[in-house]
Formats: structure tokens, C-alpha cells, sequence
């Protein structure tokens, strides 16, 4: 294998590995700040043992996904240094603004936060873990604009062999970016959401413990509702952007081959790449693709076959990770739905509570398809209509990445598996009702 | 000119405060065999550090970041150059992450086990590979016109590249053990100093043998020839390492581990200032060289830059002294007694 496949499947398994643990983490510590801001306000002794039992299982991951993503910094330089030259005047700013201004702040305080109970008042530890939510989600916001620059680079000249910054305000504003962060921070609430309604539908199925999973689930509903509904729509915007400037991931995403007005949906399909066509078709749905890509039932959408052989994106697997997040995005605000009518007799509809518990995965799925499209939807380009991935890799031994590679997927595995074994652990042991503060 | 010489300095300084502050991190963690005799003292070394390493492994990050943003080709060829000893860092940092995290959550002697070789490692290692890569620096990298590395793992491996990699390790132990010294009470704080002062002159006859082999190896003092008053550097880092061994014996612990993070400053500085232009010169011919002149970002992108960093890390320092300070505590066995303690 080259290089290339092999740098980009070592990077394939380190983002996605990441990315298993940080969404938990962006919308876990919002809800453990705010039980413990539920402490303060009431002196309720279960909001203290809500903080410090989802607050455990927030930290887990927290690790986890602390050391899985310093090495994803360092792996443009060893894997991709090529693209490092090429665009580091931009790209690596964002990533080193990421540093200073936000992941410093999350990584200080939460050393603060796990040993500083005794040390501040109740108020400011509070306070410290809504500075610590603040700033993991702020760091989200610089790595989504990074990782829009790549998608939709903007406000950069080519000069000296390189792309230079002209323009950081553009950078910064990059519509693409926001449209992403707007994205991808209220799935990681969704996903953060399931996890907490999952593991307290558990303990509520068990019926123990049911005042504290009952408030547990409901505080995770409400954020759950609003974040799938609001993910839902914004995933619409988000797509007539992606119509607008990355025209050929729209139509690999719905296995378009030929141009046309009032270019349809097609719900199930299998795209045949080799022949240029759809093996199988159903649920066709004439004029929605253009509907959905230009909010106009008659509006012209450019096919496959209108982009170079190679200037397309793998199409079945762009298409696939298209429909899995699509299907799993429609049907989890439907469940939050359910559960909200049902919200005051939980205990009552064992039936719904299993689906939520047996529901935890989906949102993983959603969000790593989501990525998946994103990210192989660009392909061929690394930085889409710039630098194609090809020429972006390091100029390194094939033999070396295969090694890292190999050692990534172990020590990773292993690490999943100890992370998991302990998650779960903790989840079956339950809060800990004997301590008080 | 001017900008990219501010960034190279910027640049030297965020990779000494990373040494400074994630250097005894990393000398506790190389010493958890030696001192902690049992788990009582294991669990007092880790919890010593324990709110403060996250913090300073972040010093890596934006050393890493900035090398990026402000000098992109450096980054480029330093770590594709460097691939396998980058990796193996970087699988020691997250082997040690995790096992801070991790270590206490099962009761069973070999889950602990496991995670403590995990610390080891994960410190030992880094200390080590991060004075063999900035000793290669310093004498040279082999690597041609197209930024293409030509060695190996092995090739690092060379006298002078283990005697840095001896250098910051042994740095980063009296580091370490003056921390536990601030840090712990009886029988670990005794001998957590005892130590400091066993390792004390094998510090210096490192570093003396360092200074030497220098000036057989690197070009490093051509800078201080032409500038002798920069040598005053040197002269402050030698004052500091004295400084070490003088507040040891006055059993100031706190000002011994100022006078080693000194040290650890100067020495960084001592190598960056005889490096200068120079970030990551080559071995092969000289005008391979990446100097802070021929790779730096655009005058833009420094500009900014250098805005971002003028705000933000001097509040990253304030919000960091504050934690030190909340932490600067001896921790007592009761400590431990604490849920949240790892």
C-alpha cells in the first residue's frame, strides 16, 4: 500500500477514535455544570451526587479524548507535511489559536475542577466547570473553522509556492465553518443527550435509584429535543451551502450522475461507480434534490458525470454515510418527541425506556457517518479545488506509517476496550447515594 | 525580519515553559519505580501532579501549534523528519494520560500494575526522546533540498543526540524530585530530597560534559563568539543549576524548584539562542537549512499571530500561577481520602 491510502486510513482511525469520546464530553459538561449549578441553587443533595456520577463518566472520556487529540495536531506535520507546508500559514494559526485560547483554559480548569472541590466555594467550582464546557466547545469552534478552510478554503492568495493568508476575518467567518460548528456541537448535545437518557432508561428499567435517573433523563430530554430538531434544520442550510460551493459531494452524496432540472431524491439506491449509474432504485422523489439544494423545485443540479473522473468523490460511500445520518438524524428528535410526551411516567413505559437504553449507539453512528461524508465527500481534494490529498502526504517510508498505523489500531483498541470496560462499570455501579458533601 | 525574529525567540520560550512546567511531570513519573514504595506513596506522587499535568502538557500543544502557524516548513520537515521518535512520544503521552485517569478506578493489583508502567514509560520516554531530538537539532538533521529525511530512528541515536536525551532526563528528575520535596510530608518528602541531592552532581557532570561536547558537535557557540555577552545566559544558567543545590541545603524547597526550572529555561535558551537563525538545520548542506528568515508564515499571518499570543498567553499564565497557588499545599494522606483523587 502507498503512502498516501495508508496516511489517510492512519488519520481515518485517530479522528474517528477521537471523535468516540469528545461529542460526550462537549454536552456532558454542560449538563454537569449545570446539576452542579442546580447544587448550589437548591442544596439538593442529589444534584451533588448527579454531578459527581455523570461528572465520573464525563472525565473518563475527557482522557480519552485529551491524549487521542494531541496527536492528531502533530499528525499533519509527521503524515501530511506536505499540506502543512502548503497551507500551514493558515490552517496552522486556527489550530494554534485553538491551543492558547481555549483548550489551555479547558485543560487548566478541569485539574481545578476534579481536585478542587475543598479548595473553592461552591459557587466558583460551579463556575469553573461552566468555564471548562465554555471553552471544550469554544476549542470546537476553532477545529470546525480549521477544518472548514479545508473544506471551503477562503480569504488566501497563492504566493511563494503557498497559500498565504490575505484575509483572516473571512478565515474566521468562513460561512462553511459556522455552518459546521452550528452542525456538529448540537449533534455532540444529542449524542450527549442519548448517553444520559440511555444509561438512566438502565437504571430506571432496574427501577433503582428512580428519583435521580427520572431528573437525570428529563434534564438530558430537554437538551436532546432542542439539539436534534435544531441539528435537523440546520443540516438543511448546511446543505444548500455544501450545493452551492461543493457541488460534486452533493451529488455523490444522492448518486446524481446526469445533470438535470428538478433533480430527484432517490431513498434507496446502490451507485455503481465503474458504469456510471444507479444498480438499484427506489423511492424516487422527482424535483426534492433540487428543492433541497436550491429551495427551488425546478433549479438545475449538476450530475457526476459533469465533474473529471478525477475530480469525483468515492460516490457509495459518500452516499451511504449520507442516507445512515440522515435516517438516524430524522429518527432521534422523533424519539425525543416520544419522550417528552411521556416524560412525567417513565417508569411506566418500560417498553420506551429499553429503546432508549438500546437507542445510545445511534448518535455515534450518526455523527461518525456524518464525518465519514464530510470528509470523503471531499476527495479527491484535501483542501477542496486547492491541493488533492495525493500530493499532500509526508515523504515518508510507506513501511513507517504502516507501522504507526498498526500500533495505532492496538494501542487504540486497547485503550477503547479499558475505556469502555470502565465506563460501563461505572454506569452499572451508580451514583454513590452514602456520600454527602 | 524583525517579526520572524521575534517569533523564533516567542518559539524557544513556549518550548522552555513547556520543559519547565511538564518537566517534573515527567521526572515524577520516571520516578514512580524508584520512590514510590507503596501505593500509598505511588498515590501520593501521581496526586502531586495530579491537578496540574493536563495544564502543562498543553505548553506542547501550543509549542506545536505555533511551530505550525509561524513556521510551517519547519513543522512540515521537523516532524515528518522525526516520524518514529514523534511517535513513540506521542504513544507515551497518551499511554501516561490515560493511566493518571484510569489507574485508580479498579480495585486489582495488576489493573494498577499495568497503568503504573504506563506512567513509567509515558515519562521516561519523552524525557528522554525530547533531549535526543533537540540535541539532533542542535548538531544537525540529515535531510536534503526537498526537506526529505535520510537516516532513521537509529541515526538519532548518536553520541551527542543520547547525551541531550541524558541532559533533559536528568533535569527533569532533580525537577521532579524538588516538586515531590514542596509537595509531601515524612518518609516520601526525605526521600524525594535525598535524591535530589544524589542527582544533583550527575546534573552537573552531564551538563558540563554537554557544554563540552557542544562545542565539538554543534555550531551552536559560533552565536555567543560573535555576541559574547550572550554567554551571560549560560553564566545565569550556571548560576541556576548552583542555585539548585544552595536552596536544597537550606532546605527551601520552593526556591530550589525555581532555581531548577531556571535551569531549565536557561538550558533551553542557551540552545536556541546558539541555534538562531536556525530552527531546524541541516546536516547535509547548510542551504537546506530552515532558518526563521527562509520558512516562516506570511508577515500577515506573524502579525496576527503574534497579537493572539500577546493577549492570551500572559492569561494563560495568570490563570496557571492561580492554580499552582490553589495547589501549592503539602498534600496530606487524608487528601487521598478524596473521591475525585486519583
Amino acid at each position: 500500500m502507498d503512502v498516501v491510502l495508508l496516511s489517510r486510513l492512519q488519520f481515518a482511525a485517530a479522528t474517528m477514535f477521537h471523535f468516540l469520546f469528545v461529542p460526550l464530553t462537549l454536552g456532558l459538561s454542560l449538563l454537569v455544570a449545570y446539576m452542579e449549578t442546580k447544587y448550589v441553587r437548591t442544596g439538593d443533595e442529589t444534584y451533588l451526587r448527579m454531578t459527581k456520577f455523570w461528572g465520573k463518566l464525563f472525565l473518563i472520556n475527557f482522557a480519552l479524548g485529551v491524549v487521542t487529540g494531541i496527536t492528531l495536531e502533530f499528525q499533519f506535520g509527521t503524515n501530511w507535511s506536505r499540506y502543512s507546508a502548503y497551507v500551514g500559514d493558515i490552517f496552522g494559526s486556527l489550530l494554534a489559536i485553538e491551543a492558547t485560547a481555549a483548550f489551555f483554559l479547558e485543560s487548566t480548569l478541569i485539574g481545578v475542577w476534579i481536585f478542587g472541590w475543598k479548595k473553592l466555594s461552591a459557587k466558583a467550582h460551579a463556575t469553573v466547570m461552566w468555564l471548562v464546557a465554555g471553552a471544550g466547545n469554544l476549542s470546537a469552534l476553532w477545529i470546525l473553522l480549521a477544518n472548514g478552510w479545508m473544506q471551503h478554503p477562503v480569504g488566501y492568495t497563492i504566493r511563494n509556492g503557498r497559500a498565504e493568508l490575505t484575509d483572516f476575518a473571512a478565515v474566521v467567518f468562513n460561512k462553511f465553518g459556522i455552518l459546521q460548528f452550528l452542525h456538529v456541537v448540537p449533534a455532540a448535545f444529542v449524542l450527549s443527550a442519548f448517553f444520559v437518557m440511555g444509561v438512566s432508561a438502565y437504571h430506571l428499567l432496574k427501577k433503582q435509584h428512580i428519583d435521580f435517573f427520572t431528573r437525570s433523563f428529563r434534564m438530558a430530554l430537554v437538551l436532546g429535543l432542542v439539539s436534534s430538531i435544531w441539528v435537523a434544520v440546520e443540516g438543511d442550510q448546511h446543505a444548500v451551502h455544501v450545493t452551492e460551493v461543493q457541488p460534486a459531494k452533493l451529488a455523490a452524496m444522492e448518486g446524481l450522475w446526469e445533470t438535470q432540472t428538478r433533480a430527484p431524491v432517490v431513498l434507496v439506491a446502490l451507485p455503481d461507480e465503474k458504469n456510471e449509474r444507479n444498480l438499484i432504485e427506489f423511492g424516487r422523489i422527482p424535483g426534492l434534490l433540487s428543492l433541497l439544494g436550491y429551495h427551488d423545485i425546478n433549479a438545475e443540479v449538476r450530475g457526476l458525470k459533469d465533474f473529471p473522473k478525477d475530480e469525483r468523490p468515492p460516490v457509495l460511500l459518500t452516499f451511504l454515510s449520507f442516507r445512515v445520518m440522515v435516517a438516524l438524524g430524522t429518527l432521534l428528535p422523533l424519539l425525543c418527541i416520544v419522550g417528552w410526551f411521556l416524560r412525567n411516567r417513565l417508569v411506566e413505559n418500560p417498553w420506551f425506556l429499553r429503546i432508549m437504553l438500546f437507542s445510545i449507539p445511534l448518535p455515534y453512528i450518526a455523527i461518525q457517518a456524518g464525518w465519514v461524508l464530510a470528509e470523503v465527500g471531499r476527495q479527491p481534494w484535501i483542501v477542496y479545488g486547492m491541493l488533492k490529498t495525493a500530493d499532500a502526504a509526508s515523504p515518508v517510508a510507506a513501511s513507517q506509517v504502516l507501522t504507526s498505523l498498526v500500533a495505532f489500531i492496538a494501542v487504540y483498541g486497547l485503550l477503547g476496550l479499558a475505556g469502555y470496560y470502565l465506563i460501563a462499570k461505572k454506569v452499572a455501579q451508580g451514583p454513590d447515594m452514602a456520600e454527602s458533601a | 525580519m524583525v517579526l520572524q525574529s521575534i517569533w523564533f525567540f516567542l518559539w524557544g520560550l513556549l518550548w522552555a515553559i513547556f520543559f519547565m512546567t511538564d518537566g517534573f511531570d515527567f521526572g515524577i513519573g520516571t520516578l514512580l519505580p524508584v520512590l514510590g514504595k507503596s501505593e500509598q506513596d505511588k498515590r501520593l506522587m501521581i496526586n502531586a501532579m495530579g491537578p496540574l499535568w493536563d495544564g502543562n502538557e498543553v505548553w506542547l500543544l501550543t509549542a506545536g501549534g505555533v511551530t505550525f502557524a509561524a513556521f510551517p516548513l519547519v513543522y512540515a520537515t521537523m516532524f515528518s523528519s522525526l516520524y518514529t521518535a514523534l511517535m513513540l512520544i506521542l504513544f507515551a503521552l497518551i499511554l501516561r494520560g490515560v493511566a493518571f485517569e484510569f489507574r485508580g478506578q479498579v480495585e486489582s493489583a495488576a489493573w494498577r500494575k499495568t497503568w503504573d508502567a504506563c506512567i513509567f514509560v509515558g515519562s521516561f520516554a519523552p524525557a528522554l526522546l525530547f533531549g535526543v531530538a533537540f540535541g539532533n537539532i542542535f548538531q544537525g538533521i540529515p535531510f536534503d533540498g526537498d526537506g526529505i529525511y535520510q537516516g532513521n530512528l537509529l541515526t538519532l541515536l548518536n553520541p551527542y543526540g543520547i547525551l541531550g536525551g541524558l541532559l533533559f532526563l536528568s533535569l527533569f528528575l532533580v525537577h521532579g524530585c524538588l516538586w515531590l520535596a514542596i509537595k509531601t510530608e515524612g518518609d516520601l518528602h526525605d526521600r524525594a530530597v535525598g535524591l535530589a541531592n544524589k542527582l544533583w552532581p550527575v546534573l552537573v557532570g552531564v551538563a558540563v560534559l554537554f557544554l563540552v561536547a557542544t562545542a565539538i558537535f554543534t555550531p551552536l557557540y559560533s552565536n555567543y563568539l560573535a555576541q559574547p555577552a550572550l554567554l551571560l545566559v549560560l553564566v545565569g544558567d550556571v548560576a541556576a543549576l548552583f542555585g539548585i543545590k544552595y536552596f536544597l541545603r537550606k532546605a527551601a524547597y520552593f526556591k530550589a524548584w525555581f532555581a531548577s526550572a531556571g535551569t531549565i529555561v536557561l538550558c533551553t535558551f542557551f540552545g536556541v539562542i546558539g541555534l538562531f537563525p536556525n530552527l531546524f538545520p541541516s546536516s547535509i548542506n547548510a542551504e537546506y537549512s530552515l532558518s526563521a528568515f527562509n520558512a516562516s508564515s506570511s508577515p500577515l499571518t506573524l502579525k496576527i499571530m503574534l497579537i493572539v499570543v500577546i493577549i492570551f498567553v500572559p492569561i494563560v499564565l495568570v490563570y496557571q500561577i492561580w492554580a499552582y497557588n490553589l495547589f501549592n499545599v503539602k498534600l496530606k494522606s487524608e487528601d487521598l481520602d478524596l473521591e475525585e483523587a486519583y
